[in-house]
């Protein structure tokens, strides 16, 4: 998961649904929405991943956003 | 009031009779930069006709995805107490009941760790606290948590559930609203903190159908209470509004949507094969009517505000649940609703643009519901249905 959030950085913006997604489609029955779900809040709660919020939510590569002031 | 402080235009929002956010904002901008810069801000937009603030959408504080809105001044040098200028949701207990003490503890941090301004409450629910700089997010995080306070749901997760007072002082609550929200807050704290969804889904629950919290217009699931049985009828108290010269034929008989209502001076009979649950009869005759004895609620999705695209009002769903802990059957139904809605949905788009984009029946037939003529939402308005396959197995009959 987190190569694919690294590889879309700057491109497109993941939402959790893609991620599983793309996680059913590399792994088939093996992996489970769960197991997704559980992925996702460790990737964020270690903060190699953070919520962004632009109309929709989506999950991200930790930056300084352009609009934020020092 | 701050010697600097000239805003002659925002000063316009004073007059008149009506309370004033001007006012409000300008009696703490003595001690507060961002409360002065705030207005300073906003004063010099509306001289410009344009705003100046910056969205911020990375802002927030450790494991969450929502609560925080992120906000910069544009013109920071200008207005340098506004800088960052971010907005936290607070979730508000159930009911929007508060003690004093608690209020007077989430102020109090609140000035310590931001602008002391508040917003009570924001359309969804929570209590709104409005400005703060990102270094102080998770101090202030910690501080409320401390306390017994989380943040609320913002972005694209379930938001905050809300719910009308309920059981706690009216007597037509058909189900426990305190409780449910509780349970559906606390059941869903992954979906309430980490944005999930395609977007945004809300719960707002409600008694009875009149509805104080407009959930049927407000939220994704709208859980309005009603009741199965008969109206209750105390033909003692009929008695005294009649004596007291009450035109129930007026007031109430002319009024029912579907005239299920027969009275005269000396009884009052109710066709509640026929009533539609409007209520207007009970909040008439509150003494002399009132909700049935079988209680629970109509589950009703898709209501929307028309951000995106436009606004919708919600369908009823299934007409009448039992809601009783632990809520098993509601919860089985939410479950499998945000399944489908997720996995065949669009970003951005909530669960009533879904519903009408993939058609009621498909939807009702991802979930395992069966159609019921309580969830038609408005008559048909073209005649021209042609029902194709039933004619082709009419014909096939015909042959054979």
């Amino acid at each position: 998961m987190y190569e694919i959030v690294a590889e879309s950085a700057g491109k497109k913006k993941l939402k959790a649904g893609d991620l599983t997604r793309a996680m059913t489609a590399k792994y088939g029955d093996s992996v489970s929405r769960k197991d997704c779900k559980a992925a996702i809040k460790q990737l964020i709660d270690s903060g190699r991943c953070v919520y962004g919020y632009y109309g929709g939510s989506s999950i991200e590569l930790p930056r300084t956003e352009g609009a934020a002031n020092e | 009031m701050a010697d600097d402080l000239k805003i002659p235009l925002l000063e316009e929002l004073e007059k008149g009779p009506w309370p004033s956010f001007v006012s409000d904002i300008k009696s703490v901008a003595d001690k507060s930069e961002m409360a002065r810069d705030l207005l300073r801000q906003l004063e010099k937009s509306y001289e410009d006709k344009r705003g100046y603030w910056k969205h911020g959408g990375l802002v927030g504080v450790l494991g969450y995805g929502g609560g925080v809105i992120g906000r910069y001044s544009a013109l920071p040098e200008e207005f340098p107490g506004v800088s960052h200028f971010h907005t936290m949701r607070v979730n508000q207990p159930s009911g929007w009941v508060y003690t004093s003490k608690a209020l007077n503890e989430i102020m109090d941090l609140w000035d310590e760790h931001g602008s002391g301004l508040t917003n009570m409450h924001g359309s969804t629910g929570d209590l709104v606290l409005l400005g703060t700089r990102t270094e102080e997010l998770e101090p202030m995080f910690q501080a409320l948590t401390q306390k017994g306070w989380d943040l609320g749901g913002s972005g694209s997760d379930m938001r905050t559930p809300s719910c009308c007072i309920g059981p706690a002082r009216c007597e037509w609550a058909c189900y426990d609203t305190l409780d449910l929200c509780y349970n559906l807050t606390q059941e869903y704290q992954d979906e309430l903190h980490r944005p999930m969804f395609n977007y945004k889904f809300k719960f707002k629950l409600a008694g009875c159908p009149n509805d104080c919290v407009a959930s049927q217009a407000r939220s994704d699931m709208a859980i309005v209470g009603v009741w199965k049985d008969e109206i209750q009828i105390d033909k003692d108290a009929y008695a005294e509004y009649i004596k007291d010269g009450f035109n129930v034929k007026e007031y109430v008989v002319d009024m029912c949507p579907t005239g299920c209502i027969t009275a005269d001076e000396n009884d009052i009979e109710i066709d509640d094969s026929n009533c539609v649950k409007c209520m207007h009869c009970i909040a008439r005759m509150p003494k002399a009517l009132a909700p049935g004895k079988e209680r629970g609620a109509a589950l009703c999705l898709g209501a929307k505000a028309p951000i995106v695209e436009g606004a919708l009002i919600a369908q009823v769903i299934v007409p009448f649940m039992k809601l009783e802990p632990p809520y098993e059957e509601l919860h089985d139904l939410i479950e499998r609703i945000w399944e489908f809605w997720d996995e065949h949905g669009k970003a951005r788009e909530r669960i009533g643009e879904f519903i009408e984009r993939v058609s009621l029946a498909t939807f009702l037939e991802g979930i395992g519901l069966e159609p019921l003529p309580q969830m038609v939402k408005q008559p048909r308005d073209n005649p021209y249905v042609f029902y194709e396959e039933y004619y082709a197995e009419e014909d096939e009959g015909e042959d054979a």
